[in-house]
């Protein structure tokens, strides 16, 4: 199965490492003033997240990331979520 | 049955095998702290890197914000940090940083600035306490390993001071960690906050530079987000002096621990060869002893 939309680069980092990085095709956020999904080529956004999950479709994968707050900049169809605390969720 | 003589020096060659063994452990532990310092140190760049980048662009569409950890007040009254071990055997670690501390210290207090003065590690703790220095806060037991969280601890005891007003800039001292051989004490200045420049900015112009800046959607309001990122700012910068302290430190005690290996290891040398002599000189006493009695024995 060959994703049909154009990728975009998404980098999680948090203080103490590079959680995740890669490409993607959607990514949902929980900002301070609600929830946000993001596809490729989506307009620079400079954006403070609430603490919740993030959620990153990257091909047939959906990774989720627990963030306990941060920042998340958009800027030339690269997503930055910079958390203060974060951890790959694991089921 | 050896003399006492003999028997004392056994006795210190014997001491001497323990220290070495201790100080062997202790190089080969330090060793291995380095290489996770440095990797942790390298871990931590991204986020401080990109955390220079979305102040700087953030700094620059909010305009002129009246934020405490921005604002450049006349300067009172100093906070000094000061980053050390808890442990010593460090070689010159510690003191090096607390040398260069203090003689700061000295200049500031003949400017007539007050202190207020924040140690991390026992030994920042000790030094300053036994000079009579007030110390506001200690924090201990965070250099060997350092933790972000521990870097929110300090950056939140600094940030809140320079809130409320009871310091006006912070400054750090710290070691800076270049290679396993190389590494000297340095201050920076903290707080208030002056993100470095940007690199595209020296080539965009203001203009340009200015323009792509203010492309940002910002949600909420880039004044708002400014006043989040600022405290994150700080922390990640203390994070990363903790980490460069600390793997200078595990440098500067594997080093020591190394020559002090070496030096135990001379001493069993020279302290065998006396022990040798010593016991060739008992064998030659009692042989003229046996050879003297039986000639008195065959002349009587």
């Amino acid at each position: 199965m060959v994703a049909a939309s154009v990728p975009m680069r998404v980098d999680v980092v948090s203080p103490e490492a590079v959680l995740w990085s890669g490409e993607a095709e959607f990514v949902v956020a929980r900002t301070v003033d609600g929830e946000i999904g993001i596809l490729a080529n989506h307009e620079p956004l400079m954006a403070a997240l609430a603490a919740g999950t993030v959620e990153i479709q990257a091909g047939e994968d959906r990774v989720p990331v627990q963030v306990g707050g941060g920042f998340l900049q958009i800027v030339d169809n690269t997503v930055t979520l910079l958390a203060d605390e974060a951890a790959l969720a694991t089921d | 049955m050896a003399s006492a003589e003999l028997r004392a020096i056994r006795r210190r060659i014997k001491s001497v095998e323990s220290t070495k063994k201790i100080t062997r452990a202790m190089e080969l532990i330090a060793a291995s702290r380095i290489v996770k310092a440095r990797e942790r140190v390298r871990a931590a760049r991204p986020y401080a890197e990109k955390m220079i980048e979305v102040i700087h662009n953030v700094g620059r569409a909010s305009g002129d914000v009246g934020h405490p950890l921005l604002e450049r007040r006349e300067l009172r009254t100093m906070g000094v940090l000061v980053v050390t071990s808890d442990r010593g055997l460090a070689g010159a670690y510690n003191s090096s940083v607390l040398r260069m501390a203090e003689r700061h210290m000295a200049g500031l207090r003949d400017r007539g600035v007050a202190l207020r003065l924040y140690a991390v590690g026992k030994k920042a703790q000790t030094f300053f306490s036994f000079r009579g220095y007030d110390i506001a806060s200690s924090f201990l037991g965070v250099t060997d390993q350092p933790t972000y969280a521990d870097a929110r601890a300090v950056a939140a005891a600094l940030i809140e001071d320079c809130e409320a007003g009871a310091v006006d800039a912070v400054e750090v001292f710290y070691t800076i960690y270049r290679s396993a051989l190389s590494y000297h004490p340095a201050r920076i200045e903290l707080l208030p906050v002056s993100p470095p420049e940007h690199p595209e900015d020296a080539d965009a112009g203001g203009a340009e530079g200015k323009g792509a800046a203010l492309a940002y959607e910002y949600e909420p309001d880039p004044a708002v987000i400014l006043g989040r990122l600022l405290p994150r700012y700080v922390e990640s910068a203390v994070y990363g002096q903790l980490l460069e302290s600390s793997a200078s430190e595990h440098a500067s005690r594997q080093r020591a621990m190394k020559s002090a290996t070496e030096n135990a290891e001379e001493l069993i040398k020279v302290l065998g060869r006396t022990a040798n002599q010593a016991r060739q000189a008992e064998i030659t006493t009692e042989i003229a002893e046996i050879v003297g009695g039986a000639q008195a024995m065959s002349a009587g």
